[in-house]
């Protein structure tokens, strides 16, 4: 799960991390009484959306002066934030993040993720803050700094020694530097994060160190220990659809395609999308039905395709293990029934009592392009959609 | 003949009482594993004949711990069944009770706990599949996990997979074309598990009745790009490769919790071309994998022994 940047440094400062003095602002009256309440002379105004690269498309500035923290706040709220991240269509600023002006000395990158080829946590340090770090890693890998965690024991202060004196960080900067990172770890760790990355960390001019912008995603098997944090979840960021599966208990992700396609198991799913491109279409979205595939999954997900405008077909591709097709098919003939499918439906099942299921579908007195094989399904769904 | 399991495997359920532990055991009974103890703490003592939905050919002694299961019915393999939150004490039981395979079917551990799990039962010296797998068979002789046995046969093709019914795809494509399967490890979907790429095809390699290894990978991680490097530099059988989710957006969770393209890393596009460099026959369609091991095998001829005298005899041209 994913939260805002705010959300991340309320969750920072509570175990200790550093972060600029700020609160979140929802208009252009609260974004003035935040600032007034953090006092001084300068102001940053942050859109607060799930995306990176906000500062390049407008959605960080600095005001000088009440009035045009007011006059910055009203003109970002509301906008269409468009960044690399957000894809062309962007996405509407809700909220608002006002933070204290800090004047910065360095920017610094400290990011902390599971490092999966070795199964452990990794705390990483750049002295190339302020840009994407994706880019360095490619073109300057020996400036990324890298300390694996051994679960044993922890993330220990001697790493986090290691660490500070790689980016050159001396006197108060250095002390500070080792209390931020160990607790830059205590709140990685305990909150099941996924990602913590702070880019810019920044350093002042007096040694202070701190967290100018703040990533966390957090592990979503975890959040059963984490209410606190999965009430953060913002649905705003969601695409509506996707929101509506999840109630169902379907997993959906909403793509731009023309085909739409319900499979059970990911990485059928996931193949099954391939399928649907090498047939000349582009898959609609991904659809996991579970092992069950009842009618009412069906039907749901068939809701779930249909409300998207662009697909001009569907294909269900259900390999009966456990399950079996018979009982798939009759739930598809059900569900056709119930929700109206003006959409030409191709359905492959096999596994057990494929046979059986294929029988129930072609006396069903429903338009289905029935097939057995993957490969006949691939060249069905090309024909609907040319047709 | 296979590896990890075969038909001396005894295998103690973890969570045999539970819905899922219940359904599934009667499932590997019906199918000839050696099912020979259950555990569920608190039911100790219980000869489970299972439920009335799903009752057992014959009933399993139920011990309140693993430890208790080893010491009296000599088990050497563990299914886990029980749920996602208390899955990693599961495992750590099973690893401490001194059971060197464990299988562990659960989805949804947090990766917090599994860093945990993985670092101990590597220390332990423990073997485990998964978790979040539909587990490990070697047809015809035993079958752990929740896969459908009748769509695998006998054989010596090797299958290594991250997903569940994808595998099932796989298996049944080989198995319709008259081929088998010596033995298919559903290694699981996420981020952290027990056995990677590379460690099955470590065991493949010792295995002589195993003529070609079909890898079923996805998106996220790297562990494709590892078991790469691993057959270009050592390993000798032909192998067959499929990546799911060439489609998919990075960014996004595709239902796995490891299948994930993040920070522009594990696209498909960047396994399948390191894969094909390092000699795997990577098809592009999900339909063509049995076709392919076909060819594959047809041309390679159908057994090691064969395959090593060409390439001796082509060393010493």
């Amino acid at each position: 799960m994913k939260i805002h940047e705010y959300q991340a440094k309320k969750i920072l400062k509570q175990f200790g991390v550093a972060v600029p003095n700020g609160g979140v602002a929802f208009s252009d009256d609260e974004a003035v009484k935040t600032a007034e309440g953090i006092g001084g002379s300068t102001w940053v105004v942050k859109a607060q959306i799930h995306a990176g690269g906000r500062g390049k498309g407008g959605g960080v500035k600095i005001a000088k002066n009440f009035d045009e923290v007011r006059q910055i706040a009203s003109q970002m709220l509301g906008m269409k934030l468009v960044t690399h991240q957000t894809g062309p269509d962007g996405k509407i600023v809700k909220r608002v993040l006002i933070e204290q002006g800090i004047s910065i000395a360095r920017e610094l990158y400290i990011g902390i993720t599971l490092d999966r080829s070795r199964s452990q946590n990794v705390v990483m340090a750049s002295t190339e803050g302020g840009v994407e770090i994706e880019k360095v890693a490619a073109a300057t890998p020996e400036k990324i700094l890298k300390e694996y965690v051994n679960p044993m024991i922890g993330f220990r202060e001697f790493q986090a020694r290691k660490l500070a004196f790689g980016l050159c960080m001396s006197g108060d900067a250095f002390k500070n530097g080792v209390k931020f990172l160990m607790a830059l770890y205590k709140t990685y760790e305990e909150t099941d994060a996924s990602l913590a990355e702070i880019n810019p960390l920044v350093v002042t001019a007096d040694g202070q160190v701190l967290a100018l912008d703040a990533k966390m995603n957090f592990d979503d098997n975890a959040l059963f220990r984490h209410p606190d944090i999965l009430a953060m979840r913002d649905l705003d960021e969601e695409e509506p659809l996707e929101i509506e599966a999840s109630k169902y208990n379907l997993s959906y992700i909403k793509l731009d395609g023309n085909v739409g396609c319900m499979v059970n198991g990911a990485g059928l799913a996931m193949a099954t999308m391939d399928i649907i491109k090498l047939a000349g279409g582009e898959p609609a979205n991904f659809l996991d039905v579970g092992g069950g595939a009842s009618v009412e999954t069906v039907s749901n997900g068939f809701k779930i395709i249909l409300s998207d405008s662009k697909v001009k077909a569907i294909l269900i591709n259900i390999f009966g293990g456990i399950v079996r097709c018979d009982r798939v098919a009759n739930g598809v003939v059900e569900a056709v029934k119930k929700v109206r499918v003006t959409v030409p439906v191709v359905v492959r099942l096999e596994g057990t009592n494929a046979k059986e299921a294929r029988e129930i579908l072609a006396n069903s007195g429903l338009n289905f392009s029935v097939v057995t094989s993957l490969q006949d399904a691939t060249e069905k769904v090309t024909q609907a959609i040319k047709n | 003949m296979s590896i990890l399991v075969d038909q001396h495997t005894r295998v103690v359920v973890q969570g045999i009482t539970g819905s899922e532990g219940t359904f599934h055991t009667q499932q590997m009974i019906d199918y000839g594993t050696k099912v020979v103890a259950g555990v569920t703490p608190g039911k100790g003592g219980l000869q489970y004949k299972g439920s009335d939905q799903f009752p057992f050919q014959k009933s399993v002694p139920v011990f309140n711990t693993v430890a208790d299961a080893v010491k009296n019915e000599g088990v050497n393999a563990s299914v886990i069944f029980v749920p996602a939150s208390f899955a990693s004490d599961a495992i750590m039981e099973a690893a401490e009770a001194g059971v060197p395979l464990i299988v562990t079917i659960t989805e949804g551990i947090p990766a917090r706990d599994m860093v945990k799990v993985y670092a101990y039962l590597l220390n332990n010296g423990t073997r485990m599949i998964g978790p979040n797998c539909p587990g490990i068979i070697t047809p015809g002789q035993c079958k752990i996990g929740i896969m459908p046995g009748f769509i695998h046969r006998p054989g010596r093709v090797g299958i290594i997979s991250r997903s569940g019914t994808l595998t099932y795809e796989a298996v049944w494509q080989i198995t319709e074309l008259g081929l088998g399967q010596s033995t298919c490890i559903g290694i699981g979907g996420d981020p952290i598990v027990g056995t990677r790429f590379v460690d099955a095809l470590r065991l493949f390699k010792d295995d002589g009745d195993t003529d070609a290894v079909v890898i079923i990978g996805e998106i996220g991680g790297t562990a494709e790009e590892e078991a790469a490097a691993y057959v270009e530099k050592e390993f000798q059988i032909p192998v067959i490769g499929f990546i799911a989710g060439r489609t998919a957006p990075p960014g996004r969770r595709m239902g796995h919790a490891g299948a994930i393209i993040s920070g522009g890393k594990g696209t498909a596009n960047e396994k399948i071309k390191v894969m094909r460099e390092a000699g795997i026959h990577v098809v592009d369609s999900p339909a063509l994998i049995g076709e392919t091991v076909k060819n594959v095998l047809g041309r390679t001829g159908k057994s090691r022994f064969q395959r090593d005298k060409r390439r001796s005899l082509s060393t010493k041209q």
